[in-house]
């Protein structure tokens, strides 16, 4: 119950925080809808390379990935938040006075949750709201966002992993750079039958790439690969809770 | 050397070294464009076999981006240091010297565009190590890299501008999501008549930053292209002129003594 009530109470401040400031809130809402933009409006003919076959449309296409990145960088820009809060000491204070600390890491999630929970309704709004076509009767959208979901979670762990350890605002790339390159290593643009070179051989070893074929599976009603983007996705959740709690053991152990 | 031709020597000289000590500011426009040329030419490799496409090679296609994109860099460094000298009183110090205002931008500037041509020989360097060549020879590199000067030069001018005005080196960083913006609704990853959605083209169209990508583009890809070199070095020269008068024009205000 105690772990509950810090969670309630962090999590309570980071969405609190989010909501009441235009800076941190704003860039959330409005990066999603622009890269869905850029990418579903201006690379639409992409849709007419010989062997690209999705038939709800490139829109859709380009929806799953950004659904997605929304879902993990929602995690990453919490963790900024963590940082911010070791930076001006809050942090300490919180860790001083939570009787069970893991319920830090726990509420952070929280918010992280809450905060995408905003921004992939606004973007699923736009995206309706711009023509989006969804194949079957749209209940498999709800597969895809249980999979972003579990994203979500993975790169909060992650990046609070991060936070906790170099506790500065300065591990804003730390947290960042390596998330992009894993995104955007995944077959963004192009399904993977249409990659080739070295980033076909990258793709195929990306876990991203097990979730975001499942994502645009669901949207076109023919669920693929289920299994195994689930599995990856709750595997790296699982991994970046160990990485999350051994930063919030080094945490306190700098004191 | 002439007392202003010294003035704006140490000036540009303290630009350089101010930003090679700072290790972001070295990286992060070497580092960022190549991962973006990456991933993009790894990714819309297939874009090629649309038909109208211009080229076989869609690094050759990207590689123009990389120069705008430093461009951008350009601007938050030159803007942020500028607004750090103000923040810290530097500026305010070097008002009560006879050092005239001048100086201060073209040494700023010059910094600037000294890092652009290394940030120029860098993408280049990448992309003729992956097979990329020129189409319009030794003289279109040469030409490239003048552009390159032009843009950093005007985008460079431009953060002095935001940073004399402001003063703050938060509101010239809060720039760079624009200047993204303008770079992603721009023709950087497929060319404007292949473009299928109408109100993007047009904003295309209507965006300079396509004709400056292009302008690069064409010298990689097509060879020498007037209309296109045209454009884009009138593009480029205008915004370094409006740039610059904007910013002299501030740096009066800031340096009244």
């Amino acid at each position: 119950m105690k772990t509950l009530a810090v969670a309630r109470a962090v999590a309570w401040r980071t969405i609190h925080n989010v909501l009441t400031t235009p800076s941190l809130l704003i860039p959330s809402l409005v990066f999603p809808l622009f890269f869905f933009t850029a990418f579903a409006g201006g690379l639409s003919r992409v849709r007419h390379a010989p062997g690209f076959n999705y038939a709800p449309g490139y829109t859709a296409f380009q929806f799953v990935f950004v659904v997605l990145q929304s879902a993990v960088f929602g995690g990453v820009f919490t963790g900024f938040g963590i940082a911010r809060d070791f930076e001006g000491g809050f942090a300490r204070r919180l860790l001083l006075a939570a009787p069970h600390r893991s319920g830090i890491v726990l509420g952070y999630a929280a918010s992280a949750l809450a905060r995408w929970l905003l921004t992939v309704t606004v973007l699923t709004a736009v995206a309706f709201a711009v023509g989006m076509k969804v194949g079957g009767s749209g209940v498999d959208l709800f597969g895809l966002y249980g999979l972003a979901l579990i994203m979500n979670v993975a790169a909060l762990l992650w990046a609070s992993g991060v936070a906790m350890r170099l506790r500065t605002m300065q591990a804003g790339p730390v947290m960042q750079m390596p998330v992009f390159l894993v995104l955007f290593f995944a077959p963004v643009y192009v399904p993977l039958t249409l990659l080739s070179g070295w980033i076909h051989a990258v793709a195929v070893l990306n876990p991203v790439t097990r979730v975001l074929q499942a994502g645009r599976g669901f949207l076109a009603a023919s669920p693929t690969e289920v299994g195994a983007a689930f599995a990856a996705a709750v595997a790296l959740a699982l991994g970046f809770s160990l990485w999350a709690l051994r930063g919030l053991r080094k945490a306190e152990a700098a004191g | 050397m002439s007392v202003f031709g010294d003035q704006v020597f140490q000036l540009a000289r303290r630009s350089v070294v101010r930003t090679v000590r700072q290790p972001a500011n070295v990286i992060a426009p070497l580092l960022f464009p190549m991962l973006l040329l990456a991933v993009n030419s790894g990714g819309l490799k297939a874009e090629t076999r649309l038909p109208g496409f211009p080229t076989s090679s869609f690094v050759a296609f990207a590689l123009a981006v990389p120069f705008i994109q430093g461009a951008l860099f350009a601007t938050m460094n030159a803007g942020t240091d500028l607004a750090r000298d103000i923040q810290t009183g530097f500026l305010s110090r070097l008002s009560l010297t006879p050092m005239r205002g001048v100086a201060l931008l073209a040494g700023q500037l010059g910094g600037v565009v000294t890092m652009s041509v290394v940030q120029g020989a860098v993408y280049l360097s990448v992309g003729l190590a992956v097979g990329v060549r020129p189409a319009s020879g030794g003289l279109g590199v040469l030409a490239l890299f003048g552009f390159a000067i032009l843009v950093a030069l005007g985008f460079g001018a431009l953060g002095a501008f935001a940073a004399l005005r402001t003063g703050s080196g938060e509101a010239v960083q809060s720039l760079f999501p624009v200047l993204f913006v303008f770079l992603f609704l721009s023709s950087m990853n497929i060319p404007r008549n292949l473009i299928e959605v109408t109100w993007f083209r047009d904003i295309a169209n209507a965006n300079p930053v396509s004709y400056l990508i292009e302008c690069v583009r064409s010298l990689i890809i097509t060879g020498w292209n007037g209309q296109a070199l045209g454009l884009g070095f009138g593009i480029a020269a205008t915004i370094a002129i409006v740039a610059l008068v904007l910013a002299s024009w501030s740096l009066r205000g800031r340096m009244a003594r």
